[in-house]
């Protein structure tokens, strides 16, 4: 009696475990960044990706070092990240065929309505980082090694401010995604970084707005590589190949620039853009 | 498969059982022939129930040497017991009594047949359904009996089988031994109940302190006691 | 899922998303369940009947990794399961299998555990008769599990629980894809990054409430067994 019940457990196990498998037939694994996901691109332009060519693109959202990572493991197909000279790497390394420029977005620095460090209104980052720095003004920072946080540590940089010396009680650390530190920000009222397209599309506000934009230096660039079948054969080179050109294609570039919250474009197709 | 007939006479040849340098059992030696039932008597604490798992084989003595049939260490196939408190598995009755075949070895295709034998042996018939465990004590004792019987032993010992039963249940698990002890079935009963020690057993042995002070048979163990812990303990005054 | 929606809303519509995810989790979680029940009751009842030397340092460990932090058991099947591990080949890393094979190794402590110890209360009630019936220790192990399976239901119940809660190590060995490896608590996770605080605390009640139920239907089962079981 008990164990017919083993078999039928075990028998059901195997179906379920099986049925992925299955499932996997037509489907690549794409990592990514959690600003692609969250913004809600993806959910708008892989349908259409999909539609055209029946390839299932699953998507695994992580901070950009982490993504990175998956790729390096091979456990991802495709590679579609913000980090240029950390993709320039990848595929110097040998982990990646060839680094496509696909897009950009842009970062804005957030902050409460009441500005306690007088920054509203500005376009240069580096007038506003400079005086957060001197008013000690509270500041989320990703910390998680991700491509915002290594925009926001090029940004203090190009400031000459030594963040590493220079933080004091004011610079918090949170070692989290984009998500995360908006919700920090917005619960203790604090300055932050975000790329825009996670922060049109974020919702738990509260009294933070966007304060300084506009900045050549804070602008986002995004590639996408396959990852390297001479590295991990089992890369599903066509399947992942097919995405990567049909992000390129005029089409796929036409359904990025389409996708719009609140009426507002979040990213910037620049392929054809040399040295993006 | 059934183990031959060779439990019987069951030896307990000069057996100690010591837990720390408390000796439970004192080179006892005493001998479980075949024939009428044999009642363990003895106050608190002489040794009955270390004596019967010792018998039993549950328990290997510290000293001493316990035979079967002239072997040692033969596996309790065809020796059943029934403890003083016995404990009912969570099942029905029927499932106890299934339980109890199969670990026994009876072939699948002839459990039920016993089932319905075994009931109606101890005046279950009818229980088959109700959970063990919400019997009353003498029903659970009686379902225990079946139990035991189960594996068609050569002989039973008994823990005993009517310390907490009322009169009535007392009389109805008297009966089941009696029609057990018929059938061929070699009884070992301890109990603090003289009368029935009178009433069931052929043959009485007197433990005290850990060893076998005297064996003799019924009528003459309560008519002329050989030595003076008997005539003490018949009379109400061997208390330790 | 759509933006706007609240949780209550979702629910009411039948959402077919959330209800792939409900499926998802149930579907991994009570899988987790029923492979740790299958490693976990068996070694708990061996621990419970068996006397060795360093038997108290097993029952310490043992009743130590009940509280295995998830994250660490989904980096170490993460590692395990990756193209570049020594399972890699397999290509499980961000499958159901994977987030199942991660929340066995989760529960598997909780219920072994908890096992040895209710089945070696019953151990003591049940040993003397087992052995005048001459039961070897397998006979023991299963009469022993069999006979305690209604105390049992609630040990199974604590493992679902925790596996059912967890996010920690799914998230890492699932990857959160949309519609293949997204459970309830990597749904909220993700809603609670979107700062869709409303959306993310509704999902919780809809977890809650699953919860809730397959606690009711065990203990339903517990109560009409044990009725008839005594």
């Amino acid at each position: 009696m008990l164990t017919r019940r083993i078999v039928i457990a075990i028998g059901a196990i195997a179906l379920l475990t099986a049925s992925p498998a299955l499932a996997q037939d037509k489907s690549i694994v794409v990592a990514s960044t959690t600003s692609t996901q969250d913004s809600g691109l993806f959910g708008h332009i892989l349908p259409l990706f999909k539609a055209k060519t029946g390839i299932d693109v699953k998507v695994v959202s992580q901070g950009t070092g982490q993504a990175i990572d998956t790729g390096r493991r091979g456990d991802a197909d495709v590679l579609f990240v913000h980090a240029k000279s950390q993709e320039e790497k990848f595929v110097a390394d040998g982990f990646g065929v060839k680094r496509f420029p696909v897009m950009y977005n842009d970062f804005v620095l957030i902050g409460p309505k009441s500005d306690p460090a007088g920054i509203k209104g500005g376009t240069d980052a580096i007038k506003a980082f400079t005086a957060l720095k001197d008013k000690a003004a509270v500041f989320i920072s990703r910390g998680d090694k991700s491509g915002t946080h290594a925009a926001e540590l090029d940004l203090w940089k190009a400031a000459s401010i030594d963040i590493a010396k220079d933080k004091g009680a004011w610079y918090r650390e949170i070692g989290q995604g984009m998500g995360a530190a908006l919700n920090t920000a917005s619960a203790s009222n604090a300055y932050v970084l975000s790329d825009r397209a996670t922060w049109l599309s974020f919702k738990n506000r509260g009294d933070l707005e966007i304060l300084v934009a506009g900045d050549q230096r804070m602008f986002n660039q995004y590639g996408v590589m396959l990852v390297n079948p001479a590295k991990h054969p089992h890369v599903k080179q066509d399947l992942g190949q097919a995405l990567v050109d049909w992000l390129i294609s005029a089409e796929g570039q036409k359904a990025i620039a389409d996708y719009k919250v609140g009426g507002e474009q979040l990213f910037f197709p620049n392929a054809t853009v040399p040295g993006a | 498969m059934r183990a031959p007939d060779t439990e019987l006479p069951i030896v307990c040849d000069s057996v100690s059982v010591l837990v720390g340098k408390l000796a439970i059992l004192d080179r006892l030696s005493v001998t479980f022939g075949d024939g009428a039932p044999t009642a363990l008597i003895g106050p608190n604490g002489s040794g009955k129930t270390t004596l019967i798992r010792i018998a039993m084989g549950l328990i290997a003595p510290t000293s001493g040497r316990v035979t079967w049939g002239g072997r040692e260490a033969v596996p309790p196939l065809r020796r059943a017991i029934l403890f003083q408190r016995p404990v009912m598995l969570r099942r029905s009755v029927v499932g106890n009594l299934r339980y109890a075949l199969a670990a026994a070895g009876i072939a699948r295709d002839r459990r039920e047949a016993r089932v319905i034998e075994l009931l109606a042996l101890v005046g279950l018939a009818g229980f088959e359904d109700r959970p063990a465990r919400k019997l009353s004590g003498g029903e659970q004792q009686r379902l225990a009996l079946a139990r035991a019987l189960a594996r068609d032993p050569a002989v039973l010992f008994l823990d005993e089988p009517t310390a907490s039963l009322d009169p009535a249940a007392t009389k109805s698990v008297e009966d089941v031994i009696r029609a057990v002890s018929a059938r061929g079935i070699k009884v070992v009963t301890a109990t603090h109940d003289l009368g029935q020690a009178r009433r069931l057993a052929g043959e009485i042995v007197l433990l005290h302190r850990g060893r076998a002070i005297e064996t003799a048979p019924t009528e003459r163990f309560f008519m002329q006691p050989q030595t003076e812990e008997a005539r003490r303990f018949v009379a109400g005054d061997l208390l330790l | 899922m759509p933006d706007q929606a609240s949780a209550l809303q979702l629910v009411l519509s039948g959402d077919p998303a959330l209800f792939a995810i409900v499926r998802l989790s149930l579907l991994v979680s009570l899988s987790a369940v029923v492979c740790a029940a299958l490693i976990g009751l068996p070694f708990g009842a061996l621990v419970a009947l068996t006397r060795f030397p360093g038997r108290a340092g097993v029952i310490v460990v043992l009743n130590a990794l009940m509280g295995l932090p998830p994250v660490v058991v989904g980096l170490a099947v993460y590692l395990l399961l990756s193209r570049s591990g020594p399972l890699g080949s397999w290509g499980l890393l961000f499958t159901p299998a994977a987030m199942i094979v991660a929340q066995t190794i989760l529960i598997t402590p909780i219920i072994a555990a908890l096992s040895r110890q209710t089945i070696e209360d019953l151990w003591l009630e049940y040993r003397d008769e087992l052995a005048a019936m001459n039961v070897g220790p397998a006979g023991r192990i299963a009469t022993l599990v069999y006979d305690a399976r209604f105390s049992l239901i609630t040990t199974l119940l604590a493992g679902f629980g925790r596996a059912a809660a967890e996010v920690g190590a799914v998230i890492i060995v699932g990857g959160n894809i949309d519609g293949f490896t997204r459970t309830m608590t990597t749904a909220i996770a993700l809603e609670t990054s979107k700062g869709d605080l409303p959306l993310a605390l509704g999902l919780g009640f809809v977890l809650l409430a699953i919860v809730v139920a397959v606690n009711a239907a065990a203990w339903g089962m517990k109560r009409v067994g044990e009725q008839y079981a005594g």
